[in-house]
């Protein structure tokens, strides 16, 4: 095969995820805030019927106000992952929905059947219904103080009904914001790399399998393959505004840096082409990208800005040093260093001043600082034969663990607000993405499908 | 006088059987295509002096030919396949060549400089004992560490390129000691040849 026929082929692919990904995005933008809220929210926040216990909430099935298939999928499909989304912070207590099924649906918002709600024991109930219109569907969703007997929050979305599960991380974002201040996490997605398309790299006598990069929703739904260049793509890391993933490739033979703008379907190739380069990661503010590299003849961390301008060399020594992670303001760097004859967490300033080792293990590797309000730093640690998931307090220098030996657990990505952790682990076998809250509870699997590495978190 | 007469008759034999050696060089391509001459050949023994040097001819050019020829019509892949150049293992979280280690790239220099066309990557690859991470880095110096050591003994390092693929290529899937020190290698792609 020629050279040129190659590159057709690859502009080919390119252009072929491209569409396949503006197509995909349709449902993944915003759905059109209502021009009026249904409700103003001057009520006190929802809370649970004593003081220090959790507040309770029922999700029951949402009404369908139109009877096509689309409309009552859309109903169906709203309050299951609503409830999902909700019980996924932990901030409510989700009361299991089969407990509810004889509870009617009120027929309309205003006719809440508050006496049973109230035998069940919720505090609120979230009651909402779905109607076909122009474009597509009109989602309505109110959450209902059962004491009070009055809707403290109130949410109104229209858009398509290709993904309905949309609106109900949308209405989880929003209803943490409201009644906690939290930031959820609902409407945020994980990137990781995995070999599931069972393809083999072209140009070897072994069969190796190919890995390309992979977005899903933080819940594992919606996968979608954003590379398509039969070689290994690994290590992916966001773009702070969620539209490019920065990523390790070897596509032209030998790891280098490719940037993928996935919803305007284009590439960038920041390094042009000098050494091999590996591992990079986006600052906070996206400008700048860290990674390592052995252009000069050993495993270094360099600094470059996103078009692959001013690259400042970060480390020296004869070691290896490598794995960088950006602290929340942009002013600290960790890594993990050799330099001491085993791996160790190292945070250095970005202007490579005021070196210091942070971790003792054994064996330490992929730090990922933690967004504020933490001061943390998630990194895999060897324990025994393989490795678990450890969180180190900077400020206070304590260490705690997330994993307990179940196979082996690496590559931890925090969630933007810093409540959970996404990890690599084999402990159902293959290699799968897992996610985990900060206490080390709430452990759930994500991928299902082949081998997965290596994944990150958008903001 | 004499001996000089002895010398040129010395002389003029080794000739013929010079040309003789070289006909019979350059017959088997020629010879291939024509069978009635292999038939005159096995058949009619009596042909004339230049038989005897035949075999002088044989054992001293020949074995070289045989294994030109296999690294020469075996595709690069088949070459990959049954590779001429031996792998080098390595200690956990180590990328120090052994005594051991030297010993086998020593072997591979040799064949590269007697291949001076040959072009290969050293690929450096780890066993599942180190992260993802860190095993990249790790890998890129034991290819490193390789390809310094051959260019120590000579060979030019424009024929040398590494990649580092850390632990995402086990040779062995296995999950014991075996399979470990099988898969913490630099391991050697001819590219060219």
């Amino acid at each position: 095969m020629t050279r040129a026929s190659v590159l057709l082929k690859l502009l080919a692919a390119l252009m072929v995820s491209a569409s396949a990904l503006v197509v995909a995005q349709q449902p993944q933008e915003p759905p059109q805030q209502p021009p009026k809220q249904p409700t103003t929210v001057e009520l006190p926040p929802l809370v649970g019927d004593a003081p220090g216990t959790q507040t309770r909430i029922a999700v029951p099935e949402l009404l369908a106000l139109s009877s096509d298939r689309e409309t009552t999928e859309a109903a169906r499909v709203v309050a299951q992952v609503l409830w999902d989304d909700l019980n996924f912070e932990r901030e409510f207590y989700m009361i299991p929905r089969d407990t509810y099924k004889t509870i009617p649906a009120a027929p309309t918002l205003d006719m809440v059947p508050y006496e049973r709600w109230r035998e069940l024991g919720a505090d609120g109930v979230v009651i909402g219904t779905v109607q076909k219109v122009a474009t597509g569907v009109r989602v309505e969703l109110r959450l209902y103080d059962v004491r009070a007997r009055a809707s403290v929050f109130g949410r109104e979305y229209t858009g398509s009904a290709a993904n309905p599960r949309l609106y109900a991380h949308y209405m989880s974002d929003d209803l943490h914001e409201s009644q906690r201040r939290l930031r959820g996490v609902a409407k945020t997605k994980l990137t990781f790399s995995s070999d599931r398309n069972r393809e083999a790299v072209v140009g070897t006598v072994e069969k190796r399998d190919v890995k390309e990069v992979y977005v899903t929703d933080y819940d594992g739904a919606n996968p979608r393959r954003i590379t398509i260049n039969r070689a290994l793509n690994v290590f992916p890391n966001w773009s702070p505004d969620g539209r490019s993933i920065v990523y390790t490739s070897y596509r032209t033979g030998v790891p280098d840096i490719l940037i993928s703008n996935i919803y305007a379907g284009t590439m960038e190739i920041p390094t042009k082409g000098s050494g091999q380069n590996w591992l990079p990661v986006f600052s906070p503010d996206g400008t700048k990208i860290a990674f390592t590299s052995s252009r000069d003849g050993n495993p270094e961390l360099y600094v470059m800005n996103r078009d692959g301008s001013d690259t400042r060399r970060l480390t020296n020594n004869p070691e290896i040093d490598t794995t960088p992670t950006w602290s929340p303001n942009g002013n600290q760097i960790a890594f993990t260093s050799g330099r001491t004859g085993t791996p160790q967490i190292y945070v250095v300033g970005a202007d490579g001043a005021g070196l210091r080792r942070i971790s003792q293990e054994s064996y330490a590797d992929r730090p990922t600082w933690s967004p504020a309000p933490y001061n943390e730093i998630a990194f895999s640690a060897r324990s025994g034969p393989g490795f678990d998931i450890k969180v180190l307090n900077i400020g206070t220098g304590e260490t705690r663990q997330i994993t307990f030996g179940e196979g082996t657990n690496e590559s931890p990505a925090w969630s933007p607000n810093g409540r959970h952790l996404a990890f690599m682990s084999t402990r159902a076998g293959k290699s799968q993405i897992f996610t985990v809250d900060r206490d080390g509870r709430n452990i759930r699997q994500i991928t299902r499908d082949g081998n997965n590495q290596t994944p990150n978190w958008s903001q | 006088m004499r001996r000089d007469a002895k010398a040129l008759l010395v002389l003029i034999l080794l000739l013929t059987i010079g040309v003789a050696a070289c006909k019979g060089k350059a017959k088997p391509p020629v010879a291939r295509p024509m069978p009635p001459p292999l038939v005159t050949n096995t058949g009619g023994d009596p042909t004339r002096p230049p038989d005897p040097p035949r075999p002088v001819a044989e054992p001293v050019i020949v074995p070289p030919m045989p294994a030109e020829d296999t690294i020469g019509s075996k595709s690069i892949d088949d070459l990959n396949r049954d590779s001429p150049l031996r792998p080098l293992f390595f200690e956990l979280d180590s990328s120090d060549v052994s005594t051991d280690g030297q010993q086998v790239l020593q072997a591979n220099a040799a064949v590269l400089k007697k291949y001076p066309g040959m072009q290969i990557t050293i690929e450096g690859h780890c066993d599942e004992r180190g992260t993802a991470e860190y095993n990249l880095a790790l890998g890129e110096r034991r290819a490193l560490s390789a390809k310094n050591y051959l260019v120590s003994l000579g060979v030019p390092a424009d024929k040398v390129k590494t990649v580092s693929y850390g632990k995402e290529f086990p040779f062995d899937a296995g999950h014991d000691d075996g399979a470990w020190k099988k898969n913490r290698r630099a391991h050697f792609v001819i590219t060219a040849k």
